[in-house]
């Protein structure tokens, strides 16, 4: 235990974090000066978090959880472009016991199981003897939006900020994986980071993809975002990027990639990160009966980013509405707004597109006709056709949520 | 209308950002050695803090609990049956019910 400095709001440092995660909880008196907070809207609460500073190579984060971190993008940022900061890009461990001591030179990338030859790979290999490519990906989190899960469940209550996106730079896992040789019976491709579990016994946090999808060439390991070194929390020095699959599989600190020649039966890959095999995962609270799929792919989602719940919009006159969508798994096909409760909808304008599976910016001009109380609605239909639904999707973890966002204003 | 064309032409500035880095330029990495925070925040003091203060908080900060919704007993059964059965947190029977009756007091449904 060393190092620890009293930190706003409870936290205390730790340098590693070592087999025993209460032996670093200093015994020091949390002062809580005056906080800056958020108010997350979320009926029958707890609805306020604190911003936090306190965590390295992070700027203003909402504090979902402070150990293992649970950092969440404010939803201000979301409005400024559509590539978010490296610096408020969201955070999410299972595992408090991964290290914050890094060294470049000693790092190792081990790829064994069926392949004609094991490798370790140094950062060197990585950077300096494999094409690399660029691409723009939306990483977010099975729960995101899970506070608003009606009703509520268990699980990081994630309003609707643990997504982000980011240019992501790296060289392709098939090249990787051709460099050590697959062999015939391959079926899945796992991956491990340096996290750890706490207790003994614990699954280590492992997710696995199919052989196909990992020599698709866009799955990605990733050395840098948004042309910088990724920070300690997003994952360095290695990350797994699979674009347009949720964050659950882009495994952070990747130090292992075992090759498989049967199913994966990790706890993560075989049991957790479950949802209803239903049209949009969705089942009434109480159902019994469906067969549970593990999450996969993103949905299309959409948000409006300069009007908030709760403002105020002229009524009368033009305003300005914009935002940013996502096509999930594809592109963004068309973005429209409704702002009569979904009875009519009004195509917007798409910004510049930055990536296939990257946020997009909309914009629109629209009226409303009379004074009160308004609702504007936000639909994203993607390149496949799919749009986010207008009924409300729960399932019993809530995770994959993408029903179309309410905002609610008075036209004054 | 001349406000809706500034407007839009404002928004299309936003979007039209720069690319944001020179990928291609890193070569090397820079060794990293962080202080990552953790938190010495106990449960509330009742019936049962010891038992949840002992058993939980070696894998995960009080605010991951204190921050989810009200849920019912048997919810949160569930939750505490989880930590124990998945993720191996070695709690007794004994505590286990105080863990459970101390969340159901404090963050249960009426």
């Amino acid at each position: 235990m060393q190092d620890q400095d009293v930190q706003p709001s409870g936290l205390t440092r730790r340098r590693v974090l070592g087999g025993m995660g209460i032996a670093s909880l200093a015994l020091m008196s949390s002062a809580a000066s005056a906080q800056e907070t958020v108010d997350l809207h979320v009926p029958g609460g707890p609805s306020t978090r604190v911003i936090t500073t306190s965590y390295p190579q992070k700027g203003r984060m909402i504090l979902q959880r402070s150990s293992p971190p649970w950092l969440e993008t404010p939803f201000e940022v979301f409005d400024k472009g559509v590539f978010t900061p490296n610096d408020q890009h969201y955070v999410s461990w299972h595992w408090a016991n991964f290290p914050g001591d890094i060294d470049v030179d000693s790092f190792r990338l081990t790829v064994r199981g069926l392949v004609n030859q094991t490798l370790s790979l140094s950062l060197k290999d990585i950077l300096q003897e494999l094409p690399r490519f660029d691409i723009a990906a939306v990483n977010q989190c099975a729960g995101n939006s899970r506070i608003y899960a009606v009703p509520r469940v268990a699980g990081a209550q994630w309003a609707d900020g643990s997504m982000s996106n980011a240019i992501w730079t790296g060289v392709r896992l098939k090249d990787v994986l051709d460099r050590a040789g697959v062999r015939a019976g391959a079926i899945q491709v796992r991956f491990g980071g340096l996290d750890e579990p706490v207790m003994e016994g614990a699954p280590k946090f492992l997710k696995s993809l199919t052989i196909d999808h990992a020599r698709d060439g866009e799955v990605m390991i990733a050395f840098a975002m948004n042309g910088e070194q990724l920070p300690l929390l997003n994952g360095f020095p290695l990350r797994l990027v699979v674009p347009g699959w949720c964050g659950v599989y882009w495994v952070k600190m990747l130090n292992d990639i075992e090759v498989l020649d049967q199913p994966d039966t990790n706890y993560w890959t075989a049991t957790g990160y479950r949802v209803p095999d239903t049209p949009y995962n969705t089942v009434k609270p109480g159902e019994t009966g469906f067969k549970m799929v593990p999450v996969t792919r993103n949905a299309p989602r959409s948000f409006i980013t300069n009007i908030r719940d709760g403002d105020s919009v002229p009524a009368g006159t033009p305003a300005s509405a914009r935002g940013i969508a996502f096509g999930g798994d594809c592109g963004v096909a068309r973005v429209d707004l409704s702002i009569d409760g979904g009875k009519s909808w009004q195509p917007t304008q798409l910004g510049a597109d930055q990536g296939t599976y990257g946020f997009r910016q909309w914009q629109t001009q629209f009226t409303l006709p009379a004074h009160g109380a308004q609702t504007l609605m936000v639909r994203c239909t993607n390149t496949k056709n799919v749009a986010q639904p207008d009924f409300r999707i729960w399932n019993p973890a809530g995770y994959m949520f993408n029903t179309i966002e309410t905002t609610h204003v008075v036209a004054a | 209308m001349l406000r809706a064309v500034l407007s839009t032409v404002t928004v299309l500035g936003l979007a039209l950002l720069p690319y944001p880095g020179q990928a291609a330029s890193i070569t090397t990495l820079k060794s990293l050695k962080l202080d990552v925070p953790t938190s010495d925040t106990m449960f509330p003091a009742g019936p049962g803090s010891d038992a949840i203060n002992n058993n939980c908080l070696a894998c995960h900060s009080a605010d991951h609990v204190l921050n989810q919704p009200s849920l019912s007993r048997e919810a949160w059964q569930e939750v505490v049956n989880k930590m124990i059965t998945a993720y191996k947190a070695p709690v007794s029977p004994d505590d286990a019910k105080a863990i459970v009756d101390y969340l159901v007091r404090t963050k249960g449904t009426s």
